[in-house]
């Protein structure tokens, strides 16, 4: 087995098991939490509302605004880290068939595991840090995966018998 | 030398057939997980054409009840109807994972079908595993598809109902399978002494097997690219668009100001719908591209003529480009661009069927003209 088809099925194997450990952390102790959460702030606006009481009703919007955010951007974490994990273990066990030398093959390997890595990470660190560290992450790590992708097709598209 | 070339050719067909004889693990995996994807993807079809839009019509009269209610003044009324648009989301939540989860238990079955090479166990272990996997990834997608319908009836718990017990019964009994072939696979990696793997399906090159890698790949690449796009110049907005129409609703409701109430309900309408074409159109591409690329390994085992699988192949990348395309065209167009999208996953389904009755009909004639062990096909 190549360096590089065993950089893809490897690195596929662990980015899998870290988004379903992820998975099971969060569905155990985040999950149900933020789901209730949302449930709960928005009933509690339009509650207040109802009662014209505007400074629970914003409160609570406000609450709601911030579960929604962690929430949308956990879920994303785990579904990403384990679709792109699919995709490498794919790659890896037809990597054989591309019409690259194994230096490039291992560049392109290489690029897509580690942006498979990091584009979800940037997400996940959007939930504790507004900054730009976390979106400056997330926007590399894509861009190193479509790039890697687009390489890859190219290789795919190149070889013959 | 020539008998010695026969018996060589012979213990390679033998090892071919056993490979993927009638009920190997290996078919029993390849055919029950184009199964399953085929139920999915027809679950998911009539879903989005009998369920899914008159169950958007209902949580968006649900919210649209809740804010009236706000605006009358009645905190009982918002609180009941809160539960309806929380049934109503259950009702189109269970679907959806039904919908997922049978085709991302196809795509498994397919990825350990073609790992089977590399499971160190016994045929017979093999093939019961590949039972309980299929049990299993049948199991849950049914229980959760009867979550909503049977509730807490009967139930011993007070939170979870039977249909969700045995849901959860059913992802149990796919991960005991999984990892018992894992276990196998790392007693593969640990023989001092492992032959090398021969495999006919990976060391495949036909033309098929490369338009549906490099299809699926490029298709894969599109999904991530109009991902890419989504988050950089709409994510951000949806989100802030969400809560202020949200909030716009909220205050309007306690200024008792119908008018406002409704047409923030229209705008939150919009944005919802916009959101989810563009993230189904982005998820659809990607998974239609995944499964080309595994289809293309299988390639060898359809038993069709060689211009009827370059064609269902076209098909299954045709229909799997039209889908995502098309559903990102419903806000400009509408049903027309609803009903092409529903067309282009016939394509796919049907492409999908051509595939799996090939492989029913493969006897192992393909593997007939294969050379001594250790040659290479062209």
């Amino acid at each position: 087995m190549s360096a590089a088809r065993r950089l893809l099925i490897v690195g596929g194997i662990a980015l899998a098991l870290l988004g379903m450990i992820y998975g099971v952390w969060y569905a155990v102790f985040a999950e149900h939490q933020e789901l209730d959460g949302i449930s709960k702030s928005l009933a509690t606006s339009f509650s207040a509302a109802a009662k014209r009481d505007s400074a629970t009703s914003g409160a609570a919007m406000g609450e709601y605004r911030e579960l929604k955010y962690a929430y949308d951007r956990h879920v994303d974490v785990h579904g990403h880290w384990i679709g792109l994990a699919m995709i490498l273990l794919v790659l890896g066990i037809g990597f054989n068939r591309m019409g690259f030398s194994e230096q490039n093959k291992m560049f392109l390997a290489t690029a897509l595991v580690l942006g498979s890595f990091l584009f979800p990470l940037g997400v996940l660190l959007q939930t504790l840090s507004r900054g730009p560290v976390p979106q400056v992450l997330a926007v590399a790590g894509s861009a190193l995966v479509i790039a890697s992708l687009a390489g890859m097709a190219v290789g795919f598209a190149r070889q013959r018998g | 030398m020539a008998e010695v070339q026969s018996r060589s050719n012979e213990a390679a067909l033998d090892v071919a057939r056993a490979a993927f004889a009638a009920m190997s693990a290996r078919r029993l995996l390849t055919l029950g997980g184009i199964g399953l994807i085929l139920v999915g993807m027809l679950v998911g079809d009539i879903f989005a054409v009998f369920v899914l839009h008159q169950n958007a019509a209902k949580v968006g009269e649900g919210l649209s009840a809740t804010a009236h209610a706000a605006v009358a003044g009645d905190a009982d009324a918002v609180a009941g109807s809160f539960q309806s648009v929380g049934s109503f989301l259950e009702n189109r939540g269970t679907k959806v994972d039904t919908h997922v989860h049978m085709i991302a238990f196809g795509y498994l079955a397919l990825m350990l079908a073609i790992l089977q090479p590399w499971v160190a166990l016994r045929g017979g272990t093999r093939k019961k595993l590949a039972w309980v996997f299929l049990v299993g990834s049948w199991l849950l997608p049914v229980g959760v598809f009867l979550i909503h319908y049977v509730g807490l009836a009967y139930s011993p718990l007070t939170t979870i109902g039977w249909a969700s017990i045995f849901a959860d019964l059913g992802g149990v009994v796919v991960i005991v399978a999984t990892l018992g072939y894992l276990l196998g696979i790392g007693r593969h990696l640990r023989q001092a002494q492992r032959a090398p793997s021969q495999d006919g399906l990976l060391e495949d090159r036909s033309v098929t097997g490369r338009i549906l890698l490099a299809g699926g790949l490029t298709l894969v690449l599109l999904g991530f690219v109009h991902g890419g796009y989504y988050a950089a110049f709409d994510l951000y907005r949806h989100e802030a668009l969400d809560y202020s129409l949200l909030s716009e609703m909220s205050i309007a409701a306690g200024a008792r100001n119908v008018a406002a109430v409704d047409s923030a309900l229209g705008w939150y309408g919009q944005l919802v719908g916009e959101k989810a074409v563009n993230i189904a159109a982005h998820a659809h591409a990607i998974e239609f591209g995944v499964l080309a690329m595994l289809l293309a390994f299988f390639q060898p085992y359809v038993s069709l003529r060689e211009t009827w699988k370059r064609a269902w192949a076209w098909v299954l990348l045709l229909g799997s480009l039209v889908l995502p395309v098309f559903v990102l065209l419903e806000l400009r167009l509408g049903l027309v661009a609803g009903g092409i999208a529903d067309v282009g996953g016939l394509l796919v389904i049907l492409s999908l069927l051509a595939m799996w009755i090939g492989i029913v009909r493969y006897t192992g004639e393909i593997d007939a003209m294969a050379p001594p062990a250790g040659g290479r096909r062209g």
